[in-house]
């Protein structure tokens, strides 16, 4: 948050926790990464959820009936290599080169474009076959776990837009670089709760 | 057009809520209209309301603190008459629908709007002071917080003009809590103010947490944090990590009530269980969120006014830690009448038990750091005592409903409401009292009148036992709580014994602001240096009220007890670090992105209560605009110039207050 | 109310008149008042004089309480379970006391000894650790609840809700549900139902089985011990045994509404033979408990006096606890 502690004459083979302040890059990182800690524990009470209610279909479609697990995999492939290029964008922004930068952003958005198209059309499918999350407790958590995980991506190209408006009226910045990390991470954890959708929700579908 | 509102929201044919909210509405009209006569806007503005001050942050979280401590005194103070006269067949003169919100309010309130801001001002104001750095990790978002909390206030005292509150108690057990059950919209205000400052919550513990972990004074390693950061940096890890399992279940609920989910319905496979659970797995590290700052301000109280450092320094910081841990483990004694079986109830009872030895080993250290001291009666040290002898009763009645058939036959009596407000009132609110007294002259620069003080000391402590011993016979007598009248004569004796008590507590809250009228009149007689009571943590080493920068120089901690050491060092008393040259400073600029998006969210939120959905939508329309616009802004910091800071030292010199 | 015979108020001739039965007496509030006080421990007739005053009484007033507290109460059960449970609330508070008196006193004690005025005590300004003392600290509190967490533990098994009590009696059955603001009583092997009133044999266990059909509640006689959440969907059990006769207060012990307040019912212990008056009187009047009635009766209704059904439809309680009744939220008409 300052400069001052460089003025202090502090040998450098001092523990860490004896330093002094640590610069700002570090902080919003270490933020950034407790928000996503906090956050993947609202994804755990929602996967709890899912797995006390999964077999209370009340009559209704179970999950092995509903799933396509062709389509959920053409999803999971999508998310997955957004994570790689989303990587490759924070690489050309590190080197600030600006149309590196913007190729690797649009190859991440359209990738998770494509991941919530799927995920729209298939919910779609599902309330049109009466099987909406009102029709059982196991179809209202299902839509509210996946359902989150698709506004978190939502959310997360929402970011990726304005990061790109930010790259482009700004520059690389500091404070850009630092946001740009942050959805990075941001983008990745999303990838692994989405790992824990796919085995737990499709694949252990019963 | 406005959803589900029209004018038989507003209740005029109950006198109570009318003439109670005109009064407040009164007040509140009476002080806008003086802060626009005497042209105080621009400066409210200016240095308070977007301010991103960690001190001022802290204060405006004690005052609201305090405002809402009043409201939900008052929400007891009518449980208590209701009660003291609704005996035999009597009704009384608050009807269910009426009681039920009221004893719903009150637990929210208390909880949330008083225990929670109380606690957050305190270590909002002194955890950076005590790690001896300028702010907080991220200022504007600490002003967000704070603001998101104010909102869930307006909110809450909204619903007593518009609508209703929730008439499930204070949380809101489905099924009753759905809309098969409560269809109003009580529930809604309930969940929605919630939410909201919720989110305010959590980004604090974020906050803070992130503050204390990445930014202390150069020196400061781990076992060199005043205890009281350390007990900050336990609640604010449990925030992190339990707000967010509140923010799931509310959501499961606003599904059900809104859009027809069944997660906690009684038909359709729903589980009304799973949100007990959830809600206890939130609600119990939350009452350790609450009572491990009140635990730190006692070992700084304790330690101060003996003359003494800490006793078992380490062994308190890992009692902490142990409590931090293991009170997410014990969430299912508040319904071992669930019949989970011998096996988990044995399990969580003995779990629950555990964590009465680290606190047993705290009260002990208290206790040793006593011995030997040199002890100045001061008010924070009568909180200090009162709340050790009063929290040991406490303790025990704890431990007695951790063995699950006991808890058998005192679950949901009054017993446990004497119980849970023995440590409550026992622990945080003496604890908060404590830190009140103690940091005071530290934010203002004078001492609180310390007559007043005792008196108000007094009149919680044998306000509380009068209010509560007889609720303890009570439950042993059968009396289960959350009734509205009831047929037993025998019982009102106890009930009227009570009702004196919480008199008591009544005259105590009134006290306090004529202690602070009284004070606030007195402040140039009553006038502190920097160092008002022999301090030992680096928060008295800097002026009283502090430099917006908190410190012009990063001290250098070479031990425990920072200020103390240097003030026994022959080298002098300031705050170390003097050889290094000033420099100028960048502090964060005033920033009203908190109170725009605290702002929207209040319309989002009371639209979503309404179903007006248009409103809704241009409510997040407004807080995406207001995050735009703070994502955009490039000038968030000012500079200090080194010769700012050098005429604030030499004003600050000349002053010369003797501690 | 659609074929239940409805008895408002008037206790039937053959139960033991709620004004003289063994429950009756006043209790003192000597605590309060600070005259005389009764003890439940002791034998009902002994007077013991009032021997500290109010004040001094402040601090151990759980204490006092505990000793003092009025019949009625789970301090004066009258049955083996809540007899059990009254038994570890008074050893596990005695075992705390010893620790907790001692630290009370010694806070004062120490506090007022160390003052700044007191020129006798010793200032020991750097003395901030011992080994040994913090391992007396951290063992004192580690004995009390390793003895306590064994109380915990053994008496979780010995009293749990669904273990059947020891008896060469055979337990009587009985089905509870609990509506909006009643109770129902179904008692499967006589064929009846009662509403907001149980009568059972002394020395008998009685082993219900609970549900509700509405909200959540807590089904809880504070004289016979453990209470237990009725809740829809789901089946709870619990064993309870009155070993004297009398009438002993039961309520919900839950929130659960607006007419909670009065969700009360009575649970009368009555001999054997009453008893089988009683059945025989209900199986003489009021209609069946079929689907309609009982929908009928799960309506919204409070304050509602005690009544009886002679006959009930089989599998009631089972369709109600599978939650394939579903309740009608309309209040009833005839309230």
């Amino acid at each position: 948050m300052n400069s001052v502690n460089q003025a202090l004459p502090l040998p450098a083979e001092l523990p860490l926790s004896f330093r002094g302040p640590a610069p700002v890059r570090t902080v919003a990182g270490f933020g950034f990464w407790l928000f996503l800690l906090s956050d993947i524990v609202i994804f755990g009470v929602l996967f709890a959820a899912y797995a006390v209610l999964s077999g209370e279909t009340a009559g209704g479609p179970t999950g092995a009936s509903l799933f396509d697990r062709k389509h959920v995999l053409i999803e999971t492939a999508c998310l997955l290599v957004s994570s790689v290029t989303c990587g490759f964008a924070l690489l050309a922004a590190q080197r600030t080169e600006k149309l590196a930068t913007y190729f690797w952003l649009a190859a991440t958005f359209a990738l998770g474009a494509l991941f919530l198209s799927l995920e729209a059309s298939e919910f779609s499918a599902m309330i049109a076959n009466g099987a909406g999350p009102s029709r059982s407790a196991f179809l209202s958590a299902f839509f509210t776990l996946v359902g989150t995980h698709g506004l978190h991506v939502s959310a997360g190209l929402a970011w990726l837009f304005v990061m790109v408006l930010q790259i482009a009226t700004l520059g690389f910045q500091p404070m850009v670089g630092r946001r740009l990390f942050c959805f990075a991470l941001f983008w990745h954890a999303l990838d692994i709760v989405w790992v824990g959708v796919f085995t737990i929700v499709y694949l252990g579908a019963r | 057009m406005l959803g589900k509102l029209n004018w038989s929201a507003i209740p005029f044919d109950q006198p109570i809520v009318m003439i109670a909210s005109g009064t407040v509405g009164a007040i509140i009209f009476l002080i806008l209209a003086l802060v626009t006569f005497k042209g105080w806007w621009p400066y409210l503005w200016r240095e308070w309301i977007t301010s991103v001050d960690h001190k001022r942050i802290g204060v405006m979280y004690m005052i609201l603190a305090l405002v809402m401590l009043v409201r939900g005194f008052s929400d007891a103070m009518m449980m208590r008459s209701q009660l003291a006269l609704a005996a035999g067949g009597a009704a009384g003169y608050l009807p269910p629908e009426h009681y039920n919100q009221i004893f719903s309010a009150h637990g929210t309130i208390m909880i949330f709007f008083v225990a929670m801001p109380f606690v957050a001002g305190l270590m909002n104001f002194a955890v950076p002071l005590q790690l001896g750095v300028r702010d907080v990790a991220f200022p504007v978002l600490n002003s967000l917080s704070f603001w998101l909390t104010a909102a869930g206030v307006l909110l809450v005292n909204l619903s007593l003009v518009v609508g209703e509150f929730s008439r499930t108690g204070w949380l809101a057990y489905p099924p009753l809590s759905e809309i098969a059950f409560s269809p109003g919209v009580g529930v809604d205000y309930y969940l929605w103010s919630l939410q909201i400052s919720g989110v305010g919550s959590l980004l604090s513990g974020i906050n803070l947490t992130t503050t204390i972990l990445k930014l202390r004074a150069p020196g400061m390693g781990y076992r060199r944090m005043p205890v009281f950061c350390w007990t900050a940096l336990a609640s604010n890890l449990l925030i992190v990590a339990a707000f967010p399992v509140l923010t799931a279940t509310f959501a499961m609920l606003l599904l059900d009530r809104y859009c027809d989910f069944h997660f906690f319905t009684t038909e359709l496979g729903g589980n009304a269980m799973m949100y007990i659970n959830l809600i206890w797995l939130w609600g119990h590290p939350e009452v350790y969120i609450l009572i491990l700052p009140a635990f730190g301000v006692f070992s700084e109280v304790v330690a101060t006014f003996s003359g003494k450092p800490l006793f078992g320094y380490r062994s308190m910081v890992m009692a902490t830690m142990v409590i931090c841990v293991l009170s997410f483990m014990v969430w299912l004694h508040h319904f071992f009448t669930m019949g989970a079986g011998a096996n988990v109830n044995g399990f969580f009872g003995i779990m629950t038990m555990i964590i009465a030895v680290p606190t047993g080993v705290k009260i002990f250290n208290w206790l040793f750091t006593l011995y030997g001291g040199r002890i100045r009666f001061s008010v924070p040290l009568y909180w200090a005592l009162g709340f050790m002898v009063t929290f040991v009763i406490g303790g025990m009645t704890g431990v007695l409903m951790a063995i699950p058939p006991a808890d058998f036959v005192v679950h949901n009596s009054l017993f446990l409401i004497a119980h849970f407000h023995n440590t409550v009132i026992g622990g945080v609110v003496f604890g908060v009292m404590a830190g009140y007294t103690y940091w005071f002259p530290k934010a203002f620069g004078f001492k609180l009148n310390e007559r007043i003080g005792k008196a108000i000391f007094w009149c919680w402590f044998l306000g509380f036992y009068g209010a509560f011993m007889p609720l303890y016979a009570l439950g042993l007598m059968g009396a289960t709580r959350r009734m509205q009248h009831y047929s037993n004569l025998d019982w009102q004796p106890f009930m009227l014994a009570a009702l004196g008590g919480a008199c008591l507590i009544l005259l105590g809250i009134v006290l306090t602001v004529v202690q602070l009228v009284v004070s606030i009149r007195a402040r140039h007689r009553n006038r502190v240096g920097a160092d008002p009571w022999n301090g030992r943590t680096l928060e008295w080493s800097i002026p009283s009220p502090p430099p917006a920068w908190n410190f012009a120089r990063l001290p250098v901690v070479v031990g425990t007890d920072a200020f103390w050491a240097m003030k026994q060092s022959p080298a002098g008393s300031g705050p170390g670090g003097e050889g290094a040259p000033l420099e100028a400073l960048h502090l964060p600029r005033g920033n009203p992105t908190g109170v725009f998006t605290a702002f929207f969210a209040v319309i989002t939120g009371f639209a979503l209560i309404w179903h007006i959905w248009w409103m809704a939508a241009l409510g997040l329309l407004g807080v995406l605009v207001v995050g735009l616009r703070q994502a955009w802004r490039t000038d968030s910091e000012v500079t200090v110039l080194v010769e700012e800071i050098v005429a604030f030292e030499r004003r600050h010199a000349k002053q010369g207050v003797p501690a | 109310m659609v074929g239940a015979a409805r008895n408002l108020a008037e206790t039937p001739s053959f139960l033991p008149d709620r004004g003289i039965g063994p429950n009756a007496a006043r209790c003192d509030y000597s605590f309060v008042t600070g005259t005389t006080r009764e003890t439940a421990l002791l034998s009902r007739q002994h007077w013991i004089p009032r021997a500290h005053a109010l004040g001094r009484s402040l601090l151990l007033a759980p204490v006092v309480v505990t000793l003092t507290s009025c019949k009625q109460g789970v301090l004066d059960p009258q049955g083996p379970i809540g007899a059990a449970e009254r038994l570890i609330l008074l050893d596990a508070t005695a075992i705390m006391l010893a620790v907790v008196i001692p630290v009370i006193v010694s806070t004062l004690v120490i506090a007022w000894w160390f003052r700044a005025g007191n020129r006798h005590a010793r200032y020991r300004p750097d003395w901030e650790y011992s080994g040994r003392i913090e391992m007396i600290v951290w063992s004192i509190p580690m004995l009390v609840i390793l003895f306590l967490g064994g109380i915990a533990w053994e008496s979780s098994h010995t009293l749990d809700p669904p273990k059947p009590l020891a008896s060469s009696v055979a337990p009587l059955e009985i089905q509870v549900v609990s509506l909006d603001w009643q109770w129902l009583f179904i008692y499967p092997a006589q064929g009846l139902a009662s509403v907001n009133r149980i009568v059972a044999p002394v020395g008998t266990p009685i082993h219900f089985r609970l549900t509700s059909a509405t909200v959540m509640n807590s089904f809880f006689v504070p004289q016979l011990g453990s209470q237990i959440y009725t809740m829809p969907g789901m089946t709870t059990q619990l064993h309870l045994q009155a070993d004297r006769q009398g009438t002993y207060q039961g309520i919900s012990a839950q929130f659960s509404g607006e007419g909670f307040s009065d969700m009360n019912f009575e649970f009368i212990a009555v001999t054997e033979d009453k008893f089988d008056r009683w059945v025989a009187e209900a199986k003489g009047q009021g209609g069946e408990l079929d689907e309609a009635a009982f929908v009928e009766l799960a309506r919204p209704a409070q304050a509602t006096g005690p009544s009886t059904f002679a006959e009930v439809s089989h599998g009631l309680f089972e369709h109600v606890a599978s939650g394939h009744i579903s309740a009608d939220r309309h209040p009833q008409s005839s309230h």
